[in-house]
């Protein structure tokens, strides 16, 4: 740690201090700064922690995703404030949010008891249990004047609240897969300025946004405190969101990408979308690759069927083609999102570990597959 | 600026002037292909550059102090007109040997950017990419992977894509496994006296439009420099003139990836172009190429004759015009086991093969001048690719053509006056 960061952390504590020793415990409204950028992710009042565990505060929301992108196995707790008055806008299954509004995301891991960290299937948990969980960061997206903007709170060690970080952090961490199978691996928690390598989907005006809060994948069914209901619907009801379709199970709605009652294809292409295509679309960074994998881009060469890497280096993994229909192992797509050597993985940032399940599910659509690429 | 910033600034802890620390005097000299000893290095330093690259305000110039500095996480620039600059390329280093994460050491999401006088070592993927920008700098930077050429290094040295307004001078790069310069689909570029040795491309010019390569440096490498184009990318290249460079002896092994187009470019190749249209080759100095000083080549002879028929794309590199370079050497034994059988059968056990390979593929109904030859005694050997090399002859008439000489790339303001 620098000094710089030490300093940062004795300065927080001497706010914190200075401010009567408030932290996650003291329950306060949620509110959103219009520049400042709070030192103690309590000060936003999005989260509260009681002896039950770490949950939203009253006034704030907590949302889940159909398919959500893959971080190291890390289980996420979301919330949604929209501050008084203001609502956010459904358009075309895009959510538009007023200004003002504060989205957190809360990274943890059910934590073993000799501290190694579990990996496990992403949950809709309202609630973070601190006595068996690990809880790494809270990320806070906030809805400024000028734009979103993104924050990086890592915990402290008793968990009863987060510093700001802008430099981000790393963490040596075991992960246990199916109670034996170990894997040390470094979980990295972004810098601010890397906020912007997945949330800038458009590389031309860079601007950063929410990835995960569309209507499609909020299009679901969530277990709120007070009973079991659509997302859509819920936010409607509460007053944050216009416009909504009134049909919910006619509109847009992405598939889960392990449910396993929707077809291959579906799912895959909703794993691909939220797992690759907030830089692989027409205007996204990865857009020099020519391959776009958006969930609705028809399916063809620039989905990466047969299609040649332009300036994937290593990543190749002394393959032709993309994707070979009936090939897994003779593709490029399931070489990359295979590998945890930073010079070939996919995604480039926010995983260190393979996400198995994901690439079995990518296997076996491309295994599925017919023809050829000669 | 944030409040917060603002306070720190206030209570004195932002002090970001980093050369404070340049009171060093650098790394000492490093015997050439050394592998960079970190021992000593600095390993505290990067959380005060991470710190400057987040703080960074438009029109702010980051000053990197001499020294040997270790990075382990990928640093990244958001804000425009920024400059970084370091105290030499061989006096300022940065290592990311130690990288865990992060595709490239140093990536530029911003304009007006300038990157001088440092050196960018080892890192697991690429050292310097620079995606989607405007008006971009980069000068007198070193990019190398010290432990010298292998197919576990990255695959480029100095990437900038997506540029548009672009001057890449006076650097140099070693042992990338792909392109230690690659100018990837950006337009208005000039790329001038850099060194480029010992990677598999020593300078690459793909699907790029308008682009000025002259007074560079490349031996030693797979091939020297290339001009390409890639199918299914959203801008074709054309207009890319290669002058007065000294490419000589780039006869080393390919160590590219297969599945990459450089996996293509047979060992011993000075200047190749694939696919690409109206590139002019003048007033080189194009010297020893076991395989041949140029080659002319479309996607089909890189391996990809069914990807060569992709929708939208064209194959075919034509209005290409060769003019006024001193070949020598060269042509003596090509990399090929087809050029090798085609040497022999040619041009004798001892003979060489002519200074100009054409691989023959070509677009019936393109009415204009492909491949224009006005260099002396240098023939072009036409393999015949399209008729299945049936015909392989050094006949000139074909390329006794004219084309109309492209115009000089102009660098727009502020890189230019």
């Amino acid at each position: 740690m620098s000094v710089m960061r030490v300093l940062i952390v004795f300065w927080a504590v001497l706010v914190g201090a200075c401010q009567g020793g408030e932290d996650l415990r003291t329950q306060s409204a949620p509110r959103s700064f219009a520049e400042e950028d709070p030192l103690l992710l309590s000060a936003w009042g999005m989260l509260h922690l009681t002896d039950s565990g770490v949950a939203p505060n009253a006034g704030a929301v907590a949302y889940g995703l159909e398919t959500p992108l893959f971080s190291d196995y890390a289980q996420k707790l979301r919330t949604v404030w929209i501050p008084e008055g203001g609502s956010a806008h459904y358009s075309e299954g895009r959510l538009e949010f007023p200004l003002g509004t504060v989205l957190t995301k809360t990274f943890y891991y059910g934590e073993a008891l000799d501290g190694a960290v579990l990996a496990s299937a992403p949950v809709d948990a309202a609630v973070i249990d601190p006595a068996a969980n690990r809880i790494i960061e809270t990320r806070v997206l906030v809805r400024r004047s000028e734009g979103w903007e993104g924050l990086i709170y890592l915990w402290n060690e008793e968990e009863t609240d987060a510093v700001l970080d802008r430099t981000g952090g790393r963490f040596d961490l075991t992960l246990v897969r199916d109670g034996e199978e170990r894997q040390a691996f470094v979980y990295a928690a972004p810098n601010v300025t890397q906020c912007a390598g997945c949330h800038a989907t458009d590389a031309g005006d860079r601007r950063i946004a929410p990835l995960g809060l569309s209507g499609r994948n909020l299009n679901r069914h969530f277990p709120y405190l007070e009973g079991d209901a659509n997302q859509i619907d819920a936010l409607s009801v509460a007053g944050w969101l216009t416009g909504a379709p009134a049909e919910l199970e006619e509109a847009a709605r992405l598939v889960g990408w392990s449910d396993a009652t929707a077809s291959l294809d579906d799912r895959a292409r909703a794993y691909l979308d939220m797992n690759c295509a907030h830089c692989h679309n027409e205007r996204g960074p990865a857009d020099t690759s020519g391959l776009i994998l958006e969930a609705e881009a028809p399916f063809g060469r620039a989905t990466g069927l047969c299609k040649l890497p332009v300036a994937a280096g290593a990543g190749t993994g002394n393959l032709r083609f993309d994707i070979v229909p009936g090939q897994p192992a003779q593709s490029i797509l399931i070489y990359r999102l295979h590998s945890e050597d930073p010079a070939v993985m996919m995604p480039e940032i926010g995983r260190a570990i393979s996400h198995r399940e994901g690439t079995a599910l990518l296997s076996a659509w491309i295994a599925a597959m017919e023809g050829s690429c000669s | 600026m944030s409040a917060k910033v603002a306070a720190f600034k206030a209570a004195g802890f932002s002090v970001f002037v980093m050369g404070l620390w340049a009171c060093g005097e650098g790394p000492g000299p490093r015997e050439t292909g050394a592998l960079r000893d970190l021992a000593g290095a600095d390993a505290v330093y990067q959380d005060r550059l991470i710190e400057a690259l987040i703080d960074a305000q438009p029109g702010d110039v980051i000053t990197i102090p001499a020294g040997v500095f270790v990075i382990d996480q990928p640093l990244a620039l958001t804000v425009d007109n920024v400059t970084i600059r370091g105290a030499g390329m061989d006096r300022t280093v940065l290592n990311f040997r130690g990288m865990t994460s992060g595709a490239q050491g140093l990536l530029v999401t911003a304009d007006n950017f300038t990157i001088e006088d440092i050196g960018l070592e080892d890192a697991p993927g690429d050292l310097l990419k620079i995606n989607e920008a405007e008006n971009v700098i980069i000068r007198r930077v070193r990019a190398e992977w010290t432990n010298g050429p292998s197919s576990e290094n990255g695959a480029y040295g100095l990437y900038p894509v997506q540029v548009r307004n672009l001057l890449v001078e006076d650097c140099v790069a070693i042992g990338a496994s792909d392109a230690g310069v690659y100018v990837g689909q950006s337009q208005n570029v000039v790329v001038r006296r850099n060194r480029a040795e010992r990677n598999v491309a020593g300078i690459e010019i793909e699907n790029t439009v308008d682009a000025d390569v002259y007074e560079n440096e490349a031996t030693d490498n797979t091939g020297g420099v290339l001009v390409f184009n890639m199918p299914q990318l959203s801008q074709r290249g054309e207009r890319t003139r290669v002058y007065q460079n000294r490419v000589y002896a780039n006869n080393r092994d390919n160590f590219g990836h297969a599945g990459t187009p450089v996996a293509s470019v047979p060992a011993g190749t000075g200047v190749i172009i694939n696919s690409n249209d109206a590139v002019e080759i003048f007033d080189n100095d194009i010297s020893d190429h076991k395989t041949a000083n140029i080659i002319v080549s479309s996607l089909f002879s890189a391996g990809y004759q069914d990807a060569a028929r992709a929708e939208n794309f064209d194959p075919y590199p034509e209005g290409v015009f060769i003019a006024g370079n001193r070949f020598s050497g060269g042509g003596e034994a090509p990399d090929l086991l087809e050029l090798q059988a085609l040497r022999v059968a040619m041009f004798g056990l001892d003979g060489r093969l002519p200074d100009i390979l054409w691989d023959g593929y070509f677009n019936p109904a393109f009415q204009g001048p492909r491949l224009c030859v006005d260099n002396g005694e240098a023939l072009v050997l036409n393999i015949d690719g399209q008729n299945g090399n049936a015909a392989p002859t050094t006949a000139m008439e074909a390329h006794r053509c004219a084309l109309p000489r492209l115009a000089p790339v102009a660098l727009r303001p502020p890189l230019a006056p």
